[in-house]
């Protein structure tokens, strides 16, 4: 049975790259009964998100008609 | 005809150098987190400022302005880190020593220790609108030793994949990904501690 220290190594991982068959699976199973490292799951998708907070400002939202 | 439309391109310079001073703290705080280092850090947005400046012609888009000075400083940054690396300024990684940082927020069983149990941070959006949320992150970030802050920020602010840091860094892959396991996780410790804590006080 996986413990939460190995499921943070997984959810740090899937940012990173694709998760094999095998550890999607046990991330999902232990996710499923441990709220804590649900929560975590979720600060790190938060950590995930910083960067596009840091180069986008608050008044200047890319448009649709931005040079691409 | 002609005269008209240079008033209009003078005016929109003047507004781009107006919004280049606006958020020259956001550049070099973001600099800063990457370069660790004050000096080089203003000198990579300085250089940054004047390459915007000097392709202002070339840039079409009204918006997006920012993000696209952001995309050059993003360069300078690179430049600026590989130089660090040349010069020796790197320390040496200890890839396999044990993080007393993240051993301290489980138990020996691998569960966590009641104390370091996640909580909710709430809903993204309000964080990210939070002044107090970014401060604790900067702060958060400066805390972190350089090795994981360098390998952090070239993947979750700079979006690079890990197979591209690893060429920057010179690290092997699976190092990449303990580094960023070990980076996210006193992240997090760090953040919840000096925000949360705060925020209910």
């Amino acid at each position: 049975m996986m413990m939460c220290k190995e499921a943070t190594r997984l959810m740090s991982l899937k940012r990173d790259r694709r998760l094999t068959f095998q550890e999607r699976l046990s991330l999902r199973l232990h996710l499923a009964m441990c709220g804590a490292c649900r929560q975590c799951d979720r600060q790190f998708a938060l950590l995930h998100r910083v960067g596009e907070h840091y180069a986008i400002g608050e008044d200047d939202a890319p448009d649709d008609d931005r040079e691409r | 005809m002609g005269g008209h439309v240079t008033e209009i391109d003078d005016r929109s310079q003047d507004e781009r150098r107006r919004r280049l001073e606006a958020i020259r703290p956001r550049l070099v705080s973001f600099a800063l987190l990457h370069l660790r280092d004050r000096a080089q850090a203003e000198d990579a947005v300085q250089e940054a400022l004047v390459s915007a400046i000097e392709k202002d012609a070339s840039f079409a888009g009204r918006s997006g302005y920012e993000t696209w000075v952001f995309g050059i400083l993003k360069y300078k940054i690179l430049d600026a880190m590989r130089a660090q690396r040349r010069q020796g300024k790197w320390e040496p990684l200890d890839e396999d020593v044990d993080d007393d940082a993240i051993d301290r927020q489980f138990q020996q069983s691998g569960r966590w220790q009641p104390s370091a149990r996640p909580t909710s941070w709430g809903e993204p959006e309000a964080a990210f609108e939070n002044e107090h949320f970014w401060q604790v992150f900067d702060a958060c970030m400066i805390g972190l030793p350089d090795n994981l802050a360098r390998v952090f920020s070239l993947r979750e602010l700079m979006g690079l994949s890990t197979g591209d840091i690893c060429q920057e860094v010179g690290i092997k892959e699976n190092n990449c990904w303990v580094m960023l396991h070990r980076a996210r996780l006193r992240l997090r410790a760090c953040i919840e501690r000096g925000w949360l804590k705060e925020e209910s006080a």
